[in-house]
This record gives structure tokens, sequence and C-alpha cells, in this order.
């Protein structure tokens, strides 16, 4: 499984350093949403950098979705996906393997909007261990949690807007708890962030393990 | 098109579903009559009437997706698998999302005047928006016209996933609430002030929502099983007509 994992997480990475659609693409539209929080909201940095928690994760999740539909959009060609139902490798390693490369993405996109909000929001990235741990947490919850609706809603006709309504009330409480950890992190808030952290393990092991489960089932006739 | 025959045809009533109808038609007016005529209370005047029918609404949706997520499971599980827990399933999710869409409604109505604001930020309001947004989505991936079969399985996937994110969203919008918000719902909660007549009305109104959705869910459960007689009808009208239509070309020649 877990050699299969890698196989299928390599060849997602590998087209997508070739393709360049999440450098090109993906991280040039996270950075708009960020220019565009800026113009909606006052432009006094007050305002954008105690926001700026939430803003960061808003963009997470945004740019997360393009990731997941980009997942399974290279699938869907060149009977790609025939191709990964015949090539014998355990579903559960293809559902580790695609939800590894979305994550690998997800965790650079977050190292450019990190960047982004110290630039553009003056956001002071203090504490760096909880950032980090929430990071992780978070990413693996959305890139597993995103594997998984990325499949069931793969191979119909109205994908591209099923998805965002699938996915978004699910990773709603990553949002919620993302942005709680990040602003204690960060030291906007008093709240205890490891809590949040923890809450965002459970919904990384949670999810992981419905999609090793349920991924076979749903592979076999996407 | 001629008329699909079938056992179903006449209808989706039968003297059990007569009987649960009356029973919960009667049950419901029983409890809006006797809601009606609860005294006003001192903080909340009239409106604290609506304990008559919004805590059972939310019960009946709760009641409606749990019974969403049981079904799912029994069609997922090899050994019960059968078309009509995918039925049940798609039947109480629909009528779940109506009754937990008139939860927030009536919720709404109870809180501009209680709270002086249409919508706040609470901790079950919150998790209700979002529970009713989760099974939107589903009843949308329902919609998409795909082979009943692999349509059963994504959807009771769907359900089960979602229902898996029922505790941890009650766990992250309870924690953000509490952490943040001084006065919780419970301190300026109706039940305070109530007395017993206030609390038997609520109990019918718990016995009656539970009988309207019973009955609804039959109903729904019947319709679709008639949609896809139907379906697989038509297929065979069809198919039937354009052997008929080669019979005449073949006769023709």
């Amino acid at each position: 499984m877990w050699r299969d994992a890698m196989l299928v997480a390599g060849k997602d990475l590998r087209i997508e350093a070739r393709s360049r659609v999440a450098t090109n693409q993906v991280a040039p539209f996270a950075i708009v949403i960020l220019v565009l929080f800026g113009f909606a909201l006052d432009p006094d940095r007050g305002v954008l950098g105690r926001a700026s928690a939430g803003l960061f994760w808003v963009a997470v999740l945004l740019s997360s979705l393009l990731a997941v539909q980009r997942s399974f959009a290279v699938e869907a060609g060149d009977g790609a996906a025939d191709g990964l139902r015949l090539s014998g490798l355990d579903p559960a390693g293809v559902f580790l393997g695609k939800a590894a490369a979305v994550a690998a993405q997800l965790a650079l996109l977050q190292v450019v909007l990190a960047i982004g909000i110290v630039v553009l929001y003056d956001a002071d990235l203090g504490g760096p261990v909880l950032l980090v741990a929430t990071c992780a947490a978070a990413t693996v919850g959305l890139a597993a949690a995103g594997t998984v609706y990325g499949v069931l809603a793969a191979g119909l006709k109205v994908r591209e807007t099923l998805l965002p309504l699938l996915l978004l009330p699910v990773v709603a409480p990553v949002l919620l708890s993302a942005t709680r950890a990040w602003e204690a992190g960060m030291g906007i808030s008093v709240d205890d962030g490891w809590r949040w952290a923890q809450l965002l393990a459970v919904f990384a092991v949670v999810y992981v393990t419905l999609g090793v489960l349920a991924f076979g089932a749903l592979l076999e006739e996407s | 098109m001629s008329e699909p025959v079938g056992r179903n045809t006449a209808g989706t009533g039968g003297p059990g579903t007569t009987l649960l109808g009356a029973a919960a038609w009667l049950s419901l007016a029983t409890t809006v009559v006797l809601g009606w005529r609860l005294p006003p209370t001192r903080e909340q005047g009239p409106y604290a009437r609506l304990i008559a029918i919004h805590p059972p609404l939310a019960w009946a949706a709760y009641l409606a997706f749990g019974v969403c997520a049981v079904a799912s499971a029994l069609w997922l599980w090899k050994r019960t698998r059968a078309p009509r827990w995918d039925r049940l399933a798609a039947s109480s999710a629909e009528i779940g999302v109506v009754f937990c869409a008139l939860t927030l409604v009536t919720g709404s109505i109870w809180g501009r005047p209680t709270w002086g604001v249409w919508w706040t930020w609470d901790a079950r309001l919150t998790s209700t928006a979002l529970l009713l947004a989760l099974f939107l989505g589903y009843l949308a991936l329902r919609r998409v016209a795909y082979d009943p079969e692999a349509r059963a399985r994504r959807s009771a996937v769907a359900a089960l996933i979602a229902v898996a994110d029922v505790p941890i969203v009650h766990f992250s919008v309870d924690w953000w609430r509490t952490l943040h918000q001084g006065r919780s719902l419970a301190q300026i909660s109706p039940q305070s002030d109530l007395d017993g007549s206030y609390v038997s009305v609520m109990l019918l109104g718990f016995c009656a929502m539970t009988l309207v959705y019973a009955w609804l869910v039959v109903h729904r459960c019947r319709v679709e099983a008639m949609e896809e007689a139907l379906e697989s009808e038509g297929l065979d009208i069809a198919l039937e007509e354009r052997r008929a239509e080669a019979d005449v070309v073949r006769a023709g020649v």
C-alpha cells in the first residue's frame, strides 16, 4: 500500500512539476485572493493584520478546491482513470498517494501565502511551532477530505460546481480550528492553540481513515 | 404514452398510512391549538409559544439525518444491501433538510424579539446551519443523473462522511463560541421560567413531529419506488415501440 502510494504521489507531483499548473495558476490565484481581501477590507493595516489568520485560511481553502479539482482532472483525460483502475494498485494506496500529492502542493502554497500575509498584511508570525503543527494537521485533513470528495464528484458532468458545495461545509471546522490556532500562535488571541491543533489532528485521522476505507468502492465506478 | 401498470400505481397511500397520517395531523393540530393557548412568559411574551414547534422540528431533523445515515450504512453493508435502503436514505435526507430549514426559520423568528437579531453566531445555530449545508450537498449529489447503483454507492458514502463531520463541527463550534461568548444561550433560554404546561405541549410536539416525519418518509419512499418502476417500464415500452417499428418496416419490405 505504501509503495503504491509513493508511486501515485510521485506521478501526480511529476505531472504538476512538468505542467506547472500549481506554480503558474494556483499559487498566483492564492496571491490574488490575498490582494482582493486587501481591497475588500480597509487597507488600514490594523484590520488586515487582525484578520490575517482567517484570511490566510480562507485563501488556503479556496486554493485547495483548485488543487483537488486538478488532481482529478489529470485522471479524466486519455483514459487515465481506467489505467489507474486496471493498474492493480491498492485503492488505499492510490488514495494516500493522491492525498499526499495534494498535501505537498498545499504545503508549498501555505509557504507562499505565509510570506504573502507577512508582506501584504504586516502579519507577525510569532510562535512558529504551533503555526507549523497547525499547518501540518490542517493540510493532511484538507487533502484527505478533498481527495475523498474529489473522487466522489469525479466523472460527473457537474463536478466543478458540485465539489465546492460538497467539500466546503465539511472542511468548515478546519477553517475554524486552524484560524483559532493561528490566532493563538500569532498572539492575536489568548486561546489555547494546541487544543485546536488537536481537533485538526482528529479531523485528519477521521478523513484519512474514511478515505482508505471508501476509496476502493468509489474508484471502481467513477 | 400508455399508463404504467403495477401494484403501486393507485397512489402512495394505504390503510396503514391513512391511520398514520390521521394521527400525525391530529397530534400536530392539537399541538398548534394548545401551543397557541399557552400563556405568554414574562421575558419573551407570546414568542415563547414557539417552544411547541421549534425544538420538535429540530428533533425531527436530527432523527431524519440519523435515519439517512443508518440506511446508508445498511446499503453499504453487503449482507443488508437492498434498493429500499437507498430509497429510505434519500427520502429521509430530503425531509430532514425541510425540517432543518424550518428549525432555522422558526429559530430566527424566535431570536428576533428575544435576542434582537435574526441570526447570532451561537454554537447550536452555527452547527445546525452547517448540517443543513452538508445535506444540501448530499441532495445535490443525488440529483446528478447517473446509474442507480453507482448513485446509491456514492450517496451512501457521502452521507456517512458527512455524518462523520457532525461531531467535529459540534466540538469546533462549541469551543469557538464558549471561548468567546460570555453569556451562553442556556442562560437566556426559555426553560428557566417555564411551567409544566409548556413542557407537556413541547412533549406533544415531539410526538407530533415524529409522526409527521414517519408519515412523510413512508410516502416519499413509495414515490421513489414508483419513479424507479416508471423509469424501467418506460424503457420497456420504448423498446417494444422500436421493435414494433422494425416489424412494420420489415412487413413493408
